[in-house]
């Protein structure tokens, strides 16, 4: 099977949707942020340009416009780059799109889809690295897609244009570069299908996002320590996909969730509070949260790797889990 | 002689699209005073000739957005009042099926796309379907309904600023009726005019007596032809009044007992009945008859909202996602 690299992956997604489906447009255009490889994305430009628009400035207004579009008829991807930016956006996303289908009784639908980079970037500081992915949660009436591999950007994303609901697609910059197996003629990945990224019998890490190939990263180190960990990607928040989560809990007993939302009232939290009751009687220890940690993201690179989800964290969350 | 044509029928018929509003809401409020509507109530009554002659020009097509005082927009636009009663009322057999209530009225099939509870919540979304709508090539359009209050919200700015950069088909129609919620404009912003600030967009803007309904269907007429033929955006600014508080319940002392007195002599209504008796095109009698006629409507609406089921548990889980 072929191998391709994350950034090669998405801009395929896009092609391919762009290509399907005159009513998709792009509003904004980092999809593969400011990396080295954002040339690639001129290529879009030759081929869809008319369908590419650049606005201002004005994140709760283009937001708003992506979902009034969409109730009109079209199905825009709106981009807004930093993550921490939706917070610009919020009474639009929060107060118009999730509630839409709802309060309108079925009547209205919002094929929108609100694309960002979340999470830890290097440098970024409390206003660059936000993942709001959290707070989303306790809106219903969004889906929530967050994708860690090649293969997965690929088939979410096309999913989550495809969805009729509102979506926001969680992506990280730190994923962009990293490799992995993307079938030819790929097919789309179903919402709320969660992913066993390694096997294992130990312990179950629950991990999302970018989180994911640092939790592979911590399994690798663990396993020369005779200690297998199964790491399950949910894939999409919501729909929530708790049973694979429960089998493989079902064989380790004890979880790890990993994830870069800030502690309260996270991602991790959430995931937790379902397995716990759901789950219970299957535990042979507390679940342990591994979030960054309850404070503004700092600057200073030390002070950065200190408050997430890292490798030695996770780590030491899983002997802990298991002493 | 009474002269029968096209013109006089459309006159006639929008005259009583302006009365079916007015008693409408006027029962709604003794529905309200009587507890069968929940949650908060905002009236219309006075704005009649903004709402109807605004979408009295509109294809059913084009795409109509609202606020939270916004029935009066729905009916203009062809709502069927039994399903917004029984909305307001919280029943099953309500347009959203009691999910929205008075503040987010959707009746799609009529063009009126949504109304909002947050301020300035809907002028970004009828911007979008401005873009829907130019990406068409068919001359469709987008109106938005707000008040003067929204004139300060940053959506409205930003919204305006992205219209004209990008000539959006939409007009923004300012109801400016001299209050936001409990406070004159003149406490919320210097300027005198929310014309003034479209201005500063770049937006073609006029003000009107909102008050006169012909005065609304020429500006609104001239906004359509320019939307439609890709010279948009425009923003029209009507000069009105609402006859009641902010919301059902609210005393309104912020206002001055003399000043009510005044505008109720500027009622749409009867100015427009003023006209069709001096032009001869209505009698007496058929003007009469179409004030019993709506009021009858509206009774047959609130008997069947107030004898509809409300909606069982099992719908709170629907239609949350498709």
């Amino acid at each position: 099977m072929r191998e391709l690299a994350y950034y090669e992956a998405k801009f395929e997604a896009l092609d391919e949707i762009m290509a399907a489906d005159q009513r998709v447009h792009l509003i904004n255009g980092t999809f593969l942020s400011l990396s080295p490889h954002r040339h690639v994305f001129q290529n879009l430009k030759q081929k869809y340009g008319e369908r590419m628009v650049a606005p201002p400035i004005s994140e709760l207004g283009f937001c708003g416009l992506a979902t009034g579009a969409a109730m009109a008829g079209l199905r825009p991807i709106v981009d807004l780059s930093t993550g921490s930016f939706i917070y610009e956006a919020w009474p639009q996303v929060a107060n118009e799109a999730a509630n839409a289908f709802s309060m309108s009784g079925g009547q209205t639908r919002v094929p929108v889809v609100f694309h960002l980079f979340h999470g830890l970037r290097g440098g970024g500081a409390a206003q660059h690295s936000g993942s709001p992915q959290g707070m989303l949660w306790n809106c219903p009436g969004l889906e929530i897609v967050i994708p860690s591999s090649p293969r997965d950007v690929k088939g979410l994303l096309k999913s989550a244009v495809a969805s009729d609901n509102p979506t926001i697609f969680v992506d990280h910059t730190r994923l962009l570069d990293i490799r992995g197996e993307v079938p030819e003629n790929d097919k789309p990945i179903p919402f709320g299908v969660a992913d066993i990224k390694r096997t294992g019998r130990d312990v179950t890490v629950v991990a999302t996002s970018y989180t994911v190939q640092v939790a592979l990263r911590a399994a690798a180190t663990l396993a020369q320590e005779g200690i297998e960990v199964e790491v399950v990607d949910p894939r999409t928040l919501v729909p929530f996909d708790l049973a694979t989560i429960l089998e493989s809990v079902e064989k380790t007993h004890r979880v790890v969730i990993a994830d870069e939302t800030h502690q309260s009232c996270g991602v991790a939290a959430e995931i937790a509070a379902r397995i716990s009751e759901s789950g219970f009687d299957k535990l042979k220890a507390p679940i342990r949260r591994v979030s960054t940690l309850d404070v503004p993201v700092p600057y200073s690179p030390p002070l950065e790797a200190h408050i997430g989800p890292s490798e030695e964290r996770i780590s030491n969350a899983v002997r802990a889990t298991l002493a | 002689m009474v002269s029968r044509n096209n013109k006089t029928s459309e006159l006639v018929e929008v005259f009583r699209r302006m009365w079916l509003i007015r008693a409408f809401e006027e029962k709604a409020s003794l529905l309200y005073a009587e507890r069968q509507i929940a949650g908060l109530l905002h009236l219309s009554i006075g704005q009649e000739a903004v709402a109807v002659g605004a979408c009295s020009l509109l294809r059913k097509n084009d795409y109509v957005f609202g606020g939270h005082r916004s029935h009066g927009h729905a009916i203009a636009c062809g709502a069927d009042i039994d399903k917004l009663m029984a909305e307001l009322a919280g029943r099953a057999t309500g347009y959203c099926g009691g999910k929205g209530g008075s503040m987010h009225i959707v009746a799609k099939e009529t063009g009126f796309i949504t109304a909002t509870g947050v301020v300035g919540g809907t002028i970004p979304l009828a911007l979008g379907a401005a873009f829907a709508a130019k990406e068409r090539k068919n001359g469709q359009l987008a109106v938005v309904f707000f008040g003067d209050g929204a004139g300060q919200a940053g959506a409205f700015h930003e919204s305006l600023n992205i219209a004209s950069l990008w000539k959006l088909p939409v007009i923004f129609v300012c109801e400016n009726n001299g209050y936001a919620e409990f406070t004159p404009l003149s406490a919320h912003t210097k300027i005198e005019y929310l014309a003034q600030y479209a201005e500063t967009y770049g937006i073609v803007a006029t003000t009107v007596d909102g008050n006169d309904l012909f005065a609304v269907r020429e500006v609104m007429a001239r906004a359509i032809k320019k939307c439609r033929n890709n010279k948009g955006p425009v923003f029209v600014e009507c000069l009105t009044h609402r006859m009641r508080g902010h919301y059902e319940g609210d005393p309104a002392k912020y206002r001055e007992l003399s000043q009510l007195a005044e505008w109720k002599k500027q009622d749409p209504i009867v100015r427009v009945e003023r006209v069709l008796r001096k032009k001869k095109l209505a009698t007496s009698q058929e003007l009469e008859a179409i004030e019993a006629e709506t009021r009858a409507l509206v009774e047959k609406a609130a008997e069947f909202a107030l004898t509809s089921p409300l909606p069982a548990a099992e719908e709170i889980v629907r239609d949350v996602m498709t």
